[in-house]
């Protein structure tokens, strides 16, 4: 199968994982149980190395900006910049990548163990859906907690700006603070919000279909949560892009 | 032979078959396959094959790897579709079936892995009540089938024990009791004594034979080990007065009717009938799949 088919083949897989597990949400079981467990161990499970990259990401725009501001003279729109960047940008972006690299391999690796040990099957078997049962379950949990995280990412980054704006730079905290205020626009925040949605999408579509695809054995099972991992943050990253685009024009904001 | 509609009254569930120019009544085989195949790619799995499985009987299937034993299991569970022919549950032909046909199909039928396949992160108890729980029952009528499964196969002791903590002959014990859960009229074994030590292996024999002997279970036992065949083909199970289990020998005077044996090769069926006539076969092949030289 040459690259162009093989691509479209998994394009049009992927799409039909969506397509069923959208379905799985029509008929009962619905397995809420199943979800608040995922939304525990993807959100609760995550929040930690969340807060720690968005807090010294929030600091690290401080600690490469301020000395160009200061050189302008504009330190008292040092909070804007952190703002703008993590709570459109990077805070979107960063904490997704991270879930991918945490959560989607965790998937992937998951359910490819499950398909080498015959437990898809038996599930089959069993009269479940494993579609149902695993997937459905994965990608609403992901759908609910990204832009949860992504709130506590933006928020420990703004704290972790101010942190290093006053300490490292004497920056007075409440002209940080109203920096931040006036710099953040609510266009920001419904972008900021709208991106994490698709996101947790993409990743659990990726990650659920990569694990369900697994051949090979236990070889098999780090391939496929290797290849989650890679193609769930490169998606990401290019539908961020085009995300971007679309919410400018729908927005109409002349910031994005 | 040709084939006559089936008989509208739930009652008998017979079909009229044509024998000798006169027409009698014979039971709807528990599964049936009509002249399947299936291929990946350029490589032929299934080559026209037919066969059925009559009610209350075993059908051993024997073959080497990579024969196509393990496909006809998963066609029967829908989880394969043949490329042609057709395949039936209980006189329903499920080849066009989608899933939620397929599930109502599974229900009745039990499915044991080569390796158990059990859940690794539910205890044995939520792995035999798997069906239960999903059926929403009350639990403590899961608990009562759950203990009634496990008692059957020996384990009511793990009943709190995960998966990692049982040995492979218990995971697969497990697995039948998984199976079992209410009471599948069908139930298909997948090479389950593969790896195993004799005794254990005996141990899984003797749960197949009880099955088909004491509560009129068909399956399909699929294996490559000769002493598997030996057992399942020459004793069956009785229940004395006290209601314990005990195992007789057919001897020689006896054959049992229950018990056929099918052996597959590059595809094709080379070989069906009873364990006497395939132990009497002069085909090279097959002489040297039971000595073993």
């Amino acid at each position: 199968m040459n690259p162009v088919t093989k691509f479209l083949f998994e394009l049009q897989e992927i799409t039909n994982l969506l397509w069923r597990s959208i379905k799985g949400l029509r008929k009962s079981p619905r397995y809420f149980d199943e979800i608040v467990r995922q939304m525990d161990l993807i959100g609760i499970g995550s929040l930690a190395i969340v807060i720690l990259t968005g807090f010294f990401t929030g600091g690290v725009i401080i600690l490469q900006s301020y000395p160009t501001l200061e050189y302008y003279g504009a330190q008292s729109n040092a909070g804007q910049g952190v703002a703008t960047g993590l709570i459109r940008e990077l805070g979107p972006v960063l904490t997704a990548l991270m879930v991918a690299g945490r959560v989607g391999s965790a998937i992937s690796a998951e359910l490819g163990s499950m398909v080498v040990s015959q437990q898809i099957d038996a599930m089959r078997a069993l009269g479940t859906s494993p579609v149902r049962k695993l997937v459905t379950p994965r990608i609403i949990a992901l759908l609910v907690t990204l832009p949860l995280l992504t709130i506590a990412g933006d928020m420990f980054g703004l704290i972790g700006g101010g942190v290093v704006a006053k300490q490292l730079h004497g920056l007075d905290l409440n002209i940080y603070i109203s920096s931040v205020r006036t710099g953040t626009q609510i266009s920001d925040l419904i972008a900021g919000m709208a991106k994490p949605v698709i996101f947790g999408v993409i990743i659990g579509l990726i990650s659920c279909y990569k694990g369900l695809t697994t051949k090979g054995g236990t070889v098999g099972v780090g391939v496929s949560t290797t290849q989650a991992v890679v193609l769930s943050s490169i998606m990401v990253i290019i539908a961020d892009f085009f995300l971007s685009k679309i919410l400018q024009s729908v927005i109409g904001s002349t910031l994005f | 032979m040709s084939f006559f509609p089936k008989d509208n009254s739930e009652q008998t569930e017979l079909v009229l078959y044509e024998t000798y120019g006169r027409y009698v009544e014979q039971p709807i085989p528990a599964i049936e396959f009509r002249d399947v195949e299936l291929a990946f790619d350029d490589q032929v799995i299934l080559d026209k094959v037919s066969f059925s499985v009559r009610r209350g009987e075993t059908k051993i299937v024997l073959g080497g790897s990579g024969t196509g034993k393990s496909t006809i299991i998963n066609l029967i569970l829908g989880l394969l579709k043949p490329d042609t022919g057709q395949v039936l549950v209980e006189g329903e032909d499920i080849t066009g079936f989608d899933d939620v046909e397929l599930m109502r199909i599974r229900e009745n039928i039990g499915m044991v892995f080569q390796e158990g396949a059990l859940f690794d992160s539910l205890s044995v108890y939520d792995n035999v009540a798997y069906r239960l729980h999903e059926e929403n029952l009350d639990e403590d009528e899961v608990e009562h089938e759950v203990r009634r499964m496990l008692n059957f196969v020996g384990l009511e002791d793990a009943i709190d024990k995960m998966p990692s903590e049982l040995s492979g002959g218990m995971r697969r014990r497990v697995g039948i009791a998984r199976a079992l859960v209410g009471n599948p009229g069908i139930v298909l074994f997948d090479e389950p004594t593969a790896g195993l030590d004799p005794p254990t292996a005996r141990t899984m024999c003797e749960l197949a034979i009880k099955l088909r002997d004491l509560e009129d279970v068909s399956s399909i036992f699929v294996t490559h080990e000769m002493n598997n065949l030996d057992y399942l083909s020459s004793e069956y199970a009785t229940l004395d007065r006290k209601g314990e289990v005990h195992f007789e020998l057919e001897g020689d005077k006896l054959c049992l009717i229950n018990t056929e044996v099918m052996m597959l090769r590059n595809g094709k069926i080379i070989f069906s009938g009873k364990d006497e006539q395939l132990r009497a076969n002069e085909d090279p092949y097959i002489q040297r799949f039971i000595r073993g030289k």
